[in-house]
This record gives structure tokens, sequence and C-alpha cells, in this order.
């Protein structure tokens, strides 16, 4: 098939895509019109129910928690498959990670760069650790908290630090922090079957104050483990990728 | 009827999947399904919005302030954190095509197959 004959078909595709989208949109109810009634109802009921404030975490770790636990498991898998296509391959060989011979560094970082790494590394872990940790009270949580924790870890290897970037992020343990954060979301659900509760019932006090950082219960335990397993995950795929530009080389030696 | 973000979900959608079809790489195929689906993002915050609703954290306003659907939000949630995961994976399957094909042109791609 010719280029302009693929372009063709899509454009015929296309067409019909739009004109089925559209037919259905008559059927919606316009923007800003929201029919309701799930949101509304989880809005007015989900602070005095949990005890947190912010409901969109409270949807994800309590009402949605189980979704929430497969959605986990598609991250944990990903990063696992990568680790299976990207392993070493026959006629590959991974060169010595401490052969000083071996020309590790990544082309030379600028000093602006290396400097910015280097002033936000910190804040960056705070940051992340902030987020992971306040799920039940404000616009945050697990899965973002997580991603901005890896970027610290980034932006070690963004100044050239490769090295350095693999001594504080070992294969191993990122993994098995990785199977920690994973692991224990599941185990939040199953502690509360031992309970003789339902899969992942809150079965934590959730404090009187709803706002609090201490109240809610199981969602900011489940939030922190998100994190770690989000933070992990991310971790060990650009991980992969740096070995796969650094490391792996063709040839049996 | 007010109907324009909708409309832009339609466009990210179709401006990507041309991208998809009309794609000489896989790296810019791959950025091309990212696009794809942030058309969904679009659609998910569209359908849950409120006029003059605000966001739902209740931190420090009222508990009965109209706020948004906060069941669409955790889904757009979800989906980031899937195209994240789908990416990796498939940048990753490119980097292996690269290698063992020595190309990144799906069209060649499809005629080393035969």
């Amino acid at each position: 098939m010719t280029p302009r004959q693929r372009r063709w078909i899509f454009l015929a595709a296309v067409a019909g895509l739009a004109a089925f989208y559209l037919w259905g949109l008559r059927g919606l109810p316009g923007f800003g019109n929201y029919p309701g009634p799930y949101g509304d109802i989880i809005n007015r009921i989900a602070v005095a129910q949990t005890k947190a404030t912010g409901v969109v975490s409270a949807v994800n770790f309590e009402y949605r928690g189980f979704d929430t636990v497969g959605e986990e498991f598609i991250l944990f898998v990903a990063a696992t498959g990568m680790a299976v296509v990207l392993r070493r391959l026959r006629g590959e060989r991974e060169r010595d990670r401490q052969d000083p011979t071996a020309d590790l560094t990544v082309p030379p970082a600028s000093d602006a760069v290396r400097l910015v790494a280097l002033i936000f590394t910190g804040p960056v872990v705070v940051m992340g650790w902030f987020l992971a940790s306040h799920a039940q009270t404000s616009p945050s949580g697990g899965f973002q908290g997580g991603v901005v924790l890896a970027s610290a870890f980034f932006l070690i290897y963004l100044s050239g630090q490769f090295l350095l970037f693999r001594r504080i992020s070992p294969v191993d343990l990122t993994e098995a922090v990785e199977a920690v954060g994973a692991g224990g979301f599941a185990a939040v659900g199953v502690s509360a079957v031992a309970m003789g509760l339902p899969y992942l019932k809150n079965f934590l006090p959730l404090g009187t104050t709803p706002g609090a950082v201490s109240s809610s219960g199981t969602i900011a335990l489940i939030s922190f483990f998100v994190g770690l397993e989000v933070a992990a995950a991310f971790v060990l795929i650009v991980g992969e990728l740096v070995d796969q530009t650094l490391l792996i080389r063709q040839g049996d030696r | 009827m007010h109907i324009v973000p909708f409309m832009v979900v339609v466009w990210i959608l179709a401006v990507g999947l041309y991208g998809i079809v009309t794609s000489c790489h896989l790296v810019h195929l791959i950025m091309c399904l990212i696009v794809v689906q942030s058309s969904t993002y679009v659609l998910l915050l569209g359908v849950g919005y409120k006029t003059g609703a605000v966001a739902p954290y209740f931190y420090d306003i009222p508990v009965h302030t109209p706020a948004v659907d906060p069941v669409v939000q955790a889904l757009a949630l979800t989906d980031v954190v899937v195209e994240a995961a789908v990416t990796a994976l498939l940048l990753a399957l490119a980097i292996q095509a690269q290698k063992r094909f020595g190309t990144l042109d799906p069209q060649e791609l499809v005629q080393l197959k035969g």
C-alpha cells in the first residue's frame, strides 16, 4: 500500500468516526452540565465517611481501591516486561561496571545542567514524600509522589553521574522496593479479609479531624505503598533504558 | 449546547491517529500513540465538569460546595499511569527492533518480515 492510498483510507475512516462522534454527542449532556449522580453523592459523603478531604484519593484508594490494585500491578508488570524485553540477548555482552577503561560517562553535562540538578535533587525528594504522604488532604497521592520521587534519581543521572545513579539505585534494591510497594497494597487488602472484613475495607482508625495527615485510615497507608511502588518502577524502567545505552554492547567480547 | 471541549477531544484523537498512520519511525509512532491517549484525559475531565464547580478537595472549603465529579478524575489518574507503563514497554520493544532489524521504519519492518 502506498502512503497516498493509506492517507485516503485514513481520511475516509476518520470522517466516519467524526460523523458517529457528532451523532453520539447529541445524546450527551453539554459541557458543564454534569448529570450525576455518582460524583455528587461521593462528594457529599466521602469526607464524613473517610475523613479524607481529598476526594479523588478517597475514590482511588477506598471506593475504587480494588481497581487501583489492578492499576498498580499494570505498572508492576510493565516494569517487569521491560526487564525481560531488554535483557542481554545472545550475541551481546554487558560491560563490566567496575572496568575503569569502560567509557561509562554520558556525554558531559553542561555546568548549568549539573548545577540545576544538584540544587533540585534535595527539594524534589522532599516534594515527592510530601505528595505521597498527603493523599488524604490535598491534590496529591502515591502515584504523583512516586513519579516526583523517581525524578530525583533522574536528576542525579542527568548531572552525568551514571555510576552514582547505579550506586544509589542498585537493581536488586529497586526491585525489592517495588515488590514491597506492590505487595504492601495487596497486603493491606488481605489484612482486612483476615479481620473478617471485605477486601480493602478501611480497618484503621479514621481519626476525627477531616484533613489531618493522620486521618483517613488505610488511604494514607495505601498511598504510601503506591508511592514506593511507582518510584521504584520508574527508577527501574529508566535504569533499564540507561543500561541499554551504556552497558550493553554487540559482540561476545 | 456547549461542545467545544468534546470537539477538542476528537481533534486530538484524529491528529494522533494521522500521525500513527503516516509515521515512518517507531519512536514517532509511539509519541503519536501518547497523543491519541491524551484525548481520553480531555474527554474524562470534560464529562465530569460542572459549570462553576470547584475541584473535589474540601480541605479549606465547606463540604457542600459544588464540586466536579471525582470519579472521572480518579480515572484520568489511572489513565496517566497506564500510558506511562505502556509507553515504556513500547520503547523497549522499539530498541529491540532497532537492534534486530537495523531499522525503525514500520514500512521496512513489514517488508523484512516478508
